[in-house]
């Protein structure tokens, strides 16, 4: 899976320094948690709305690093959820089915909306569940 | 393209479609996320946008092509967000459009015909490229005038989308000295809601972005004072460009290969269009998401502003003046001269006048 979009092999050489864009964010990232420490709001930034230099995507990305949970959503292409290493703070990036990003959100939550089971799946769930039941029934009842 | 006679899908909401074909409610959600993201709106949004999304009816679109080089239906079809498109794409009926169509000729037109017919007060028009008015015969579509086309379709358009710089404003059919004529769009349709979507080409999430925003919530978006969607073209290129700390730290690339070009600093002095120029480059990019012609090291040209190619010259700074009086004078005689052995002193007059008046850039112009 691609990791990334904005580090294409010839960039623009900015300074090797924490580059201006990134330390904004961190700190934006940091009064989110906060909040959804104090009231239990939660928060999502949507990364493509933020102006990047080359290289800064990585550099928020590398900043949060990975913690302890990864998980892998296959709906119209993958979705990859993983807690950063700063518990509450979730990187959620979106592909389609040829790899290619289709978002990239940054969620301050206890836990993203996308893990959970949706009531419409699950109707429709519990619909299969009693057809197939009722398929297999008579064997069933045989053994 | 879709097949409009296909009724019964078309009575079916998106979230109607989308169940029929299996597609999980999470999977819904995803496209909901990205589709915000596309429309440039907050994820605060998303369970609004998945709300209206769910009871989406299939619009009828009709696309015409006038004064244009294709760049702009190119841009939309090259865009990458393959998933996202082919939902909405299949989502809508494009029933006209020159260069997708597999009709041709007299079916080509029945076609635009009958569906203008049939969802007549309803149907969606795009429009790309300008349109002549100095002869009608500079452009035509199966013998009929851009301008004719363009009134007779427009009747029963709940809306027009006004795609590309040309379509908006002119775009480079109408800069100076304007051999046909060309004008935009709102130049002559006044009794219908219209969007104009400008760029050269627009960026394709851009396109697609506001079509959807018209499926989702079957209105208008917020425009601005030339009538561009707030989400996208709301702010500056300067204001949302990552170069932007060097702007404010005074620090400036003076060359295209000295110290401060290689470092990526502000290409305001080499005549970067940001600061006036209102589009989505700076945060959506281009080609996937991957760059855009500032962090590619070239200042923006402004390509989303009305009479952008006559706007000085592109490597110009803002502040600058755009005219340099005493070299148009020479270049003005010069044209003149050179023009007198061929043409009639009619013509001599028009082309110093387009001399005089259209921007030259040399080599010393760049290395300002």
């Amino acid at each position: 899976m691609k990791q990334s979009i904005v580090s294409p092999q010839f960039n623009i050489q900015v300074e090797n320094v924490m580059t201006w864009n990134v330390k904004p964010l961190l700190h934006e990232i940091r009064h989110s948690l906060n909040r959804l420490i104090e009231t239990g709001e939660s928060s999502v930034i949507d990364l493509r709305s933020i102006p990047l230099a080359p290289g800064e995507e990585e550099k928020i990305l590398t900043a949060l690093g990975r913690g302890e949970l990864r998980a892998e959503l296959d709906a119209l292409g993958k979705s990859e959820i993983i807690e950063t290493q700063y518990a509450g703070v979730w990187l959620i990036s979106h592909y389609n089915e040829n790899e290619e990003i289709i978002g990239r959100f940054i969620e301050v939550t206890v836990m993203p909306d996308i893990l959970c089971s949706q009531s419409a799946d699950m109707i429709d769930a519990s619909q299969r569940l009693a057809e197939a039941l009722q398929d297999t029934g008579g064997n069933n009842e045989g053994g | 393209m879709s097949d409009r006679k296909n009724t019964a899908q078309a009575d079916l909401t998106l979230g109607e479609v989308l169940r029929k074909r299996g597609i999980s409610r999470r999977s819904f959600l995803k496209f909901c996320a990205a589709t915000a993201s596309m429309m440039a709106m907050p994820p605060s949004m998303v369970p609004a946008i998945a709300a209206a999304l769910e009871k989406a009816r299939r619009p009828s679109v009709i696309w015409l092509s006038f004064q244009e080089c294709t760049g702009c239906t190119e841009s939309l079809t090259r865009s990458h967000s393959t998933t996202i498109e082919s939902l909405i794409f299949d989502h809508i009926s494009l029933d006209y459009h020159h260069t997708l169509q597999a009709a041709a000729g007299t079916h080509a037109e029945a076609a635009r015909i009958a569906s203008m017919e049939e969802n007549f007060g309803k149907y969606l028009l795009i429009v790309d490229g300008s349109i002549p008015m100095g002869n009608p015969g500079y452009s035509t579509i199966a013998g009929v005038s851009n301008h004719d086309m363009l009134m007779e379709t427009a009747k029963g358009a709940a809306a027009v989308i006004a795609v590309g710089t040309c379509a908006a404003y002119g775009g480079i059919p109408h800069a100076d000295p304007n051999p046909t004529g060309a004008v935009s769009v709102g130049d002559l349709i006044k009794d219908k809601p219209i969007i104009n979507v400008p760029g050269c080409p627009p960026i394709p999430v851009v396109i697609t972005g506001v079509l959807t925003h018209f499926l989702t919530f079957g209105e208008l978006p917020e425009l601005d004072h030339i009538g561009r969607p707030m989400a996208f073209y709301g702010k500056s290129i300067h204001d949302r460009c990552y170069r932007r700390p060097f702007y404010d730290k005074g620090l400036f690339a003076e060359t295209f290969d000295d110290e401060g070009a290689k470092k990526g600093w502000c290409l305001y002095k080499l005549g970067c269009k940001g600061p006036t120029t209102y589009n989505a480059c700076a945060t959506t990019k281009w080609n996937d998401g991957t760059s855009f012609p500032i962090e590619a090291g070239h200042p923006c040209l402004g390509c989303s502003e009305p009479d952008f190619w006559d706007g000085g010259g592109f490597y110009k700074a803002l502040s600058m003046p755009t005219e340099n009086i005493t070299q148009n004078i020479i270049y003005a005689a010069a044209g003149a001269a050179a023009a007198g052995v061929a043409v009639g002193a009619l013509n001599r007059a028009k082309k110093s006048k387009a001399q005089a008046t259209h921007q030259k850039v040399k080599l010393e112009d760049l290395n300002k």
